[in-house]
């Protein structure tokens, strides 16, 4: 593990610059991707990626080069083409960055059970393997797949005031989806893929419950097959954590994301509805919502110590009791706009410069079990495991469906519709927060696919929620 | 192409009789530059190589990606490495029944080397043509390589230098307008014109904002919102697995259960495209007839689908996706768009779709940048942002009016890990009646 710090401090220590600041970030991932669909071995995918973004300031102009040459000569010509880009760009800088405070901390991090051994190749596809052969026999069943994705991460932050950051993660990504299909509809069941990532080692694939679940969810897709469609019409809606991750996400993360309410991102990702003034002011939910960046959930997909500007990570409360408080910004953010953040500026990789990005972003627990949320709702609706996400630019206007909806009646859960979708709009949708589940329905979870910035990046965020209900929300079901 | 070439070389001499490989080559030297307020947010250069190396060995086989450092020596360790990896790894695995080789020596080299915008020049550009604007949007630019080789002989090697400025321009209202300029020269005057063209379509977005009802519209899908629909139908639409394993949303339409107008004819079309004409396992990409007269025609096949479901790979991509999509044009004349919409809405853009019901090809999405309503063929007001959910055997089938007779080349401006080649030719498209929900 780090081996090649000593090789890359001592680069950096002979680069030679006129900037009056500038960094090296260091990353190296290697990832191996199986799956085993409809019992059949896929072949593995394996990678491995090095490389390292040199980043200059100079007179107060910002600059990047990013180089898979990590040679000294390699990383000396990256630098110096990074000074010569912020000579060029100088006369047309949108930043001044001469007085904007740089990190000198010295730290480690680690995924928990690092240093623990993950399954050999062969005893994963055997795993894999077995919960193939798990799923039933049913001709209706046409396709299914097994999968576990791992990738170890290093990084290594210098910067010429110091710092010296490392941090050495591993995630763990298994997932489950089988389709069944009657001649004209056909729907899928998933656990997992894209809406559950943790770090550590096998011990995530336990938590997950990977063994045995095939016939579970194989079962589930037969009988979503059978379900009459979610009826039309407003009802109480109780979101499970797997789709509150994606409701999360979509409506509180990226709207809070300090470089959108900046404008950075008007030509791609998007723009905000909450504006820089409504910080301190804007009630944004009922006051059973407390949203907080949490990078301290060991397990959780985006826990660290320090970004990858090197600012020290701390939980933070964004949200408290429905009242907005503080935007998803980095040191950058925080700096240009005057408004408090968090630790979150990060990069997808060495060839792609740190923006704010989301990272834990979770909503606490509240105080009633899952039995309680369905014995309060008259006339609803729970909808678990996102499927469809589409949401406006200023992230207000939505519409979410999932794989999976039962509908409740008098306090009772009762039958199983297919197709649930919901639409509202997310400056009225977290005031109708009406009830939080307690730590019993609270779950960890994860996505490794947030899509932002230009150039594009995609990255690994942590999202954890307990179950929640919203009363009166507009619920629909599909054509089929 | 040489150091691709030095590596196949090493490569060929280092596997053993019993192996067989294929080695596939990305690389690109770009350099992007953000702008915000028409000013550069942020700037930099990337250049990145990798290789993906895949080993055979008695029916098994794996892949291994590999990023390159750029100098001959390191290059060709961490190949042997990568190769002695995959040996150790091939033992662990069971025989692959839909391993398809492909063992023709086949040949094929397309290289544009014309100059690269100086970076200068481009800056002082924007900046003299953005005065009094708010710009924001990204500048990309630079040599593209892909490369494939196999111990069968096969040799490919693609190569383009190209930009592409993926921009929008601001109203004080929040309202803006999107566009781009894009292609392998800069051109100071034509870039200066298409500004003043999206300077224009601002103007219009500053008149007092139209609100509308959810209900039902004719609509006038502009090249760019149709892409956004097509895009749609790309994931997996047209891929032989997604059809056989009903993950496809055009299944229905594969299945002879719906039909789209007869209007609606799309291709593949690599020949001539900016798209490297070989994948990655192999084989040299067919153009394929992929939808005519509304009818499903062909689908994507790899060479994994082709052994899987007996049918003939045409050299698709690893996701069955097509990368040159090509849409027939129709008779409706640039001129007679607003005439012929009458009064309803004309869609420069769409964003953010994803499906209300799948299988049933129903999607849902909003309007996005420069969005108007019309009333009787004049443009009247900028229209609130707004979503649509409806299905596209309706937009692309029963309420289809007309096609343009103009197309509209589409670079993709995705920068995803690397800057995508991908690219697609679309007509705008005019519909009786589209659903507009919230």
């Amino acid at each position: 593990m780090f081996d090649k710090h000593p090789q890359l401090k001592q680069h950096f220590a002979a680069l030679r610059t006129r900037a009056e600041f500038f960094s090296l970030r260091y990353v190296r991932e290697s990832g191996q991707y199986l799956s085993v669909r409809k019992n059949v071995a896929e072949p593995p995918h394996l990678s491995r990626d090095e490389g390292a973004m040199l980043t200059v300031r100079l007179n107060g102009v910002e600059a990047y080069a990013a180089t898979h040459d990590i040679s000294l000569a390699g990383l000396q010509a990256a630098l110096e083409r990074a000074e010569q880009q912020a000579r060029r760009i100088r006369p047309h800088a949108l930043l001044d960055l001469r007085d904007q405070p740089v990190s000198s901390d010295i730290a480690d991090y680690l995924s928990p059970e690092l240093d623990q051994p993950f399954p050999s190749l062969s005893d994963c596809y055997q795993l894999l393997g077995a919960e193939s052969a798990a799923v039933p026999k049913d001709e209706r069943l046409v396709n299914w797949e097994v999968s576990l994705g791992t990738t170890h991460v290093e990084q290594i932050y210098l910067n010429s005031a110091g710092a010296e950051l490392r941090q050495a993660q591993r995630f763990v990504f298994p997932g489950v989806d089988v389709t069944a299909y009657d001649g004209n509809d056909s729907q899928t069941r998933t656990l997992g893929g894209s809406n559950f990532g943790q770090q550590g080692g096998f011990e995530v694939i336990s938590r997950f419950g990977l063994v045995g679940a095939a016939p579970r969810i194989a079962d589930e897709a037969l009988q979503l097959l059978l379900a009459p469609n979610t009826p039309q019409g407003p009802r109480d809606l109780l979101l499970m954590p797997d789709q509150m991750i994606l409701q999360i996400h979509e409506s509180i993360g990226h709207p809070l994301e300090l470089d959108r309410i900046l404008g950075d991102e008007r030509n791609y990702a998007g723009t905000s509805f909450v504006k820089a003034s409504d910080f301190g002011h804007l009630q944004y939910g009922s006051n059973l919502l407390n949203v907080t960046f949490d990078p301290n959930i060991p397990e959780q997909l985006a826990s660290y110590a320090h970004d990858d500007d090197g600012t020290p990570a701390n939980k933070q409360f964004l949200i408290r009791n429905g009242l907005l408080l503080k935007p998803l910004g980095g040191a950058l953010s925080q700096y240009r706009s005057g408004l408090g953040g968090v630790a979150n500026s990060r990069a997808s990789s060495w060839n792609r410069a740190p923006i704010d990005r989301m990272a834990n972003l979770n909503i606490e627990a509240g105080d009633q079990s899952l039995a309680q949320l369905i014995g309060g709702i008259e006339h609803g609706i729970l909808m678990s495991t996102n499927r469809s996400w589409s949401i406006d630019d200023a992230r207000n206007k939505f519409q979410f469906g999932c794989e999976w909806g039962q509908l409740i009646e008098n306090g009772e859960l009762k039958g199983v519709v297919k197709n649930p979708n919901y639409r509202a709009i997310s400056a009225q949708f977290w005031r109708k927060l009406s009830a939080v589940g307690d730590a019993s329905t609270f779950k960890v979870l994860g996505t490794p696919n947030c899509g932002k910035g230009e150039p594009n990046q995609v990255i690994r965020v942590g999202h954890a929620s307990p179950a929640c209900v919203f009363s009166d929300v507009d619920v629909f079901g599909g054509d089929a | 192409m040489n150091a691709f070439k030095e590596l196949v070389e090493w490569l060929k001499q280092a596997i053993t009789a019993e192996e067989q490989f294929h080695l596939g080559y990305a690389a690109e030297s770009s350099e992007f530059v953000r702008f915000n307020h028409a000013k550069v947010r942020q700037a930099g250069q990337v250049q990145q190589a990798s290789l993906n190396l895949k080993l055979i060995n008695d029916g098994r086989h794996a892949d291994l990606g590999i990023t390159l450092a750029g100098s001959p020596e390191v290059d060709r360790q961490r190949l042997a490495e990568g190769l002695q990896q995959l040996r150790e790894t091939l033992p662990l695995l069971p025989k692959d029944p839909y391993l398809l080789l492909n063992h023709t020596a086949w040949q094929n080299r397309s290289e544009q080397a014309q100059a690269l915008p100086d970076l200068d020049q481009v800056l002082a550009d924007i900046s003299h043509g953005a005065q009094g604007l708010d710009l924001v949007g990204i500048y990309a630019a630079g040599p593209i390589s892909h490369g494939f080789a196999s111990s069968s002989g096969a040799f490919g090697w693609h190569q383009a230098n190209s930009f592409n400025f993926d921009f929008s321009l601001f109203h004080a209202n929040g309202e803006a307008v999107k566009a781009s300029y894009a292609g392998d020269a800069w051109d100071s005057a034509a870039f200066a014109q298409r500004l003043q063209h999206a300077r224009e379509q601002l103007e219009f977005l500053g008149r007092p904002l139209h609100a509308l009802a959810p209900g039902q519209y004719r609509a006038y899908l502009a090249p760019a919102a149709l892409e956004e629909i097509v895009d749609m139908l790309t994931w997996g639409g047209f891929s032989a697995q997604a059809i056989a394993s009903k993950g496809s949303p055009l299944q229905r339409l594969y299945a002879g259960d719906q039909a789209l107008s007869p209007l609606v004819a799309m291709s593949e079309q690599i020949t001539a495209s900016l798209s490297p004409a070989f994948s990655r396992d192999g084989y040299p990409r067919s153009d394929v007839t992929l939808i005519a007269d509304g009818r499903a025609q062909g689908r994507l096949v790899n060479s994994r689908s082709a052994a899987e479901y007996g049918l003939s790979t045409n050299g698709a991509s690893g996701d069955e996706s097509p990368s040159a999509l090509q849409m027939t044009a129709g008779n409706l004349a640039q001129a007679d768009i607003l005439k012929q919409l009458g009064t309803g809405l004309y869609i420069s853009n769409l964003w953010y779709l994803n499906y209300s019901d799948q299988p049933a090809a129903r999607l849902t999405g909003m309007t996005r940048f420069a969005t108007f309503w019309v009333e009787n063929g004049e443009i009247k007001a900028p229209v609130s942002t707004m979503r649509f959910d409806d299905s596209v055997y309706h937009l692309l089938g029963s309420q289809l009016e007309a096609l343009t007779a103009e197309r509209e080349l589409r670079l993709s401006a995705s920068t995803y890990g690397a800057r995508n080649t991908s690219s697609s030719l679309l007509p705008g498209a005019l519909v009786k009646r589209l659903t507009l929900t919230l």
